[in-house]
């Protein structure tokens, strides 16, 4: 079961504006394993988000290697990166719908796209509408929903490929954390239902503690530490996972008094 | 009726001549208009480009079309061009180079603008779900640049209309010159008539942008 199934090998990423050059991420190596899901944790300009874009190269990273299933993404030609990419589903912190198409339409889109014969794709939408708990609002448009429902949809397009990896993008860092807790549960029902192994990249300690089974703290554009969420959270070893838990730990109290 | 001046319209043809004049100006707005949208959107498109030489070459353009008064470009068109390249064009084809010259560069300059006002995030997500780059730009960003584009569009349609009134310089002669020659022509009988021509044709110039300006803001109320 525990078989590697994302390998990222020494990643490193250098932003060039001007004169001034950011190291994005120095140097990042990271196995995960199928079926799991798996934490990137770090505070904002740690490097998460260049981390997860350079998983489906939406980055082009400088230096490394990402394995996905045994295929090293760096070698693919276009079109079998494009194929690839179905099966690497991403959601994002905006949702990113298109504004003037309905929920359905949306849902629909990306099976447009396959050209999916019409009848089968939004028999196909409703489906995975109803999976997000969505099927009564298929012809609501974008703006008459919530964040949460919109991130919703979001998950719904993203299913519509039949994923096997799903990057999460601080997907619920827009989100009340009533609405965030509803988000993860479907994430995590989404993971025991259909066995797609999730990636989630955030800056909550929360989002960790309620679905992540391992963990990657990153600081600096480095792993500073990976192991088990008990693991990290009840020892941790580095300077930045202590950092973040207090961090955590502070946001909590807050959240609670 | 006769201290407006609007006697002249009742005599001869007058009143048609001066549609026809009409006609010949909105024949060349709308084929510039026509030929602007097309070659703008293509070179909005060129614009984005990260190519140095495309940058340098299209800011030289768009600074010539933004300081050289279309009256001089129609000039060097018509009166120059003619001599040293000794082709043989017509006023109206003249004009109507001009006018596209002009029209393409800020029509492409509007799309260039509307396009990189379309968040990068935009392209990330579709690319996330696996469509190719021309995918990205046929289902996703153009879509959203065209109901940008088109009350920016719009304005630009009607302030070529109203410059046609600059191609009788050329020797076209369209609405304004035609009203000029019933002027002329009537100055003796009906001194007036300055008021009461130029009165009709402000009132066409009106009847026609009019429609489209209100056009533009129904679009933009309904898209923005």
């Amino acid at each position: 079961m525990n078989t590697s199934y994302i390998e990222i090998r020494n990643l490193s990423k250098k932003y060039t504006v001007k004169d001034n050059s950011v190291e994005a991420l120095k140097g990042v190596s990271l196995t995960i394993p199928k079926n799991e899901i798996f934490g990137v944790i770090g505070l904002s300009g740690a490097g998460k988000s260049t981390l997860v874009r350079c998983i489906n190269l939406l980055e082009k990273p400088d230096d490394g290697e990402v394995i996905i299933d045994g295929q090293n993404l760096l070698e693919l030609s276009k079109q079998e990166l494009r194929l690839k990419r179905q099966k690497i589903g991403m959601i994002f912190q905006h949702f990113n719908l298109l504004e003037q198409q309905t929920v359905l339409e949306n849902v629909c889109f990306p099976l447009e796209i396959r050209r999916v014969p019409k009848a089968e794709r939004k028999k196909k939408a409703l489906e995975f509408l109803e999976k997000v708990g969505l099927a009564d609002k298929a012809n609501a448009y974008p703006s008459q929903l919530s964040g949460g429902q919109k991130q919703r949809v979001a998950i719904a397009r993203v299913l519509t490929n039949e994923p096997e990896v799903l990057l999460c993008d601080e997907a619920t860092s827009a989100l009340d954390p009533e609405t965030t807790k509803n988000i993860l549960n479907l994430l995590k029902h989404i993971h025991d239902t259909m066995g797609i192994t999730i990636v989630i990249i955030t800056h909550e300690m929360r989002v960790i503690k309620e679905i992540c089974t391992q963990v990657a703290v990153l600081d600096n554009g480095v792993v500073q530490e990976c192991g088990s969420v008990k693991d990290v959270f009840e020892n941790p070893q580095s300077k930045s996972a202590k950092r973040l838990l207090l961090i955590g730990e502070t946001e909590e109290a807050n959240y609670v008094g | 009726m006769q201290n407006l001046g609007l006697d002249v319209f009742f005599k001869g043809t007058n009143f048609l001549r001066l549609l026809d004049g009409l006609w010949v100006a909105v024949r060349i707005s709308l084929i510039s208009v026509a030929i602007s949208i097309i070659l703008g959107i293509a070179v909005g498109v060129l614009m984005t480009s990260k190519s140095r030489i495309i940058k340098v070459v299209s800011k030289i353009y768009l600074e010539i079309v933004r300081i050289m008064p279309q009256m001089v470009l129609l000039f060097i068109v018509y009166f120059g061009s003619t001599r040293v390249f000794r082709w043989n064009i017509s006023a109206e084809i003249s004009a109507i180079i001009v006018f596209s010259f002009w029209g393409v560069a800020e029509m492409g300059d509007l799309v260039r603008g509307a396009l990189i006002s379309i968040p990068k995030i935009q392209y990330e997500s579709s690319e996330a779900l696996g469509m190719a780059a021309s995918q990205t730009y046929l289902y996703i960003i153009l879509p959203q640049t065209v109901r940008r584009l088109i009350p920016l569009s719009i304005n630009l349609i009607t302030r070529m209309i109203k410059t046609t009134s600059l191609v009788m310089m050329i020797g076209i002669v369209e609405v304004l010159k035609v009203a000029q020659q019933i002027i002329e022509a009537n100055r003796r009988v009906s001194p007036n008539a300055t008021f009461g021509v130029f009165a009709v044709v402000f009132l066409l110039y009106f009847l026609i942008c009019w429609p489209i300006s209100r056009l533009a803001s129904y679009l933009e109320k309904r898209w923005a």
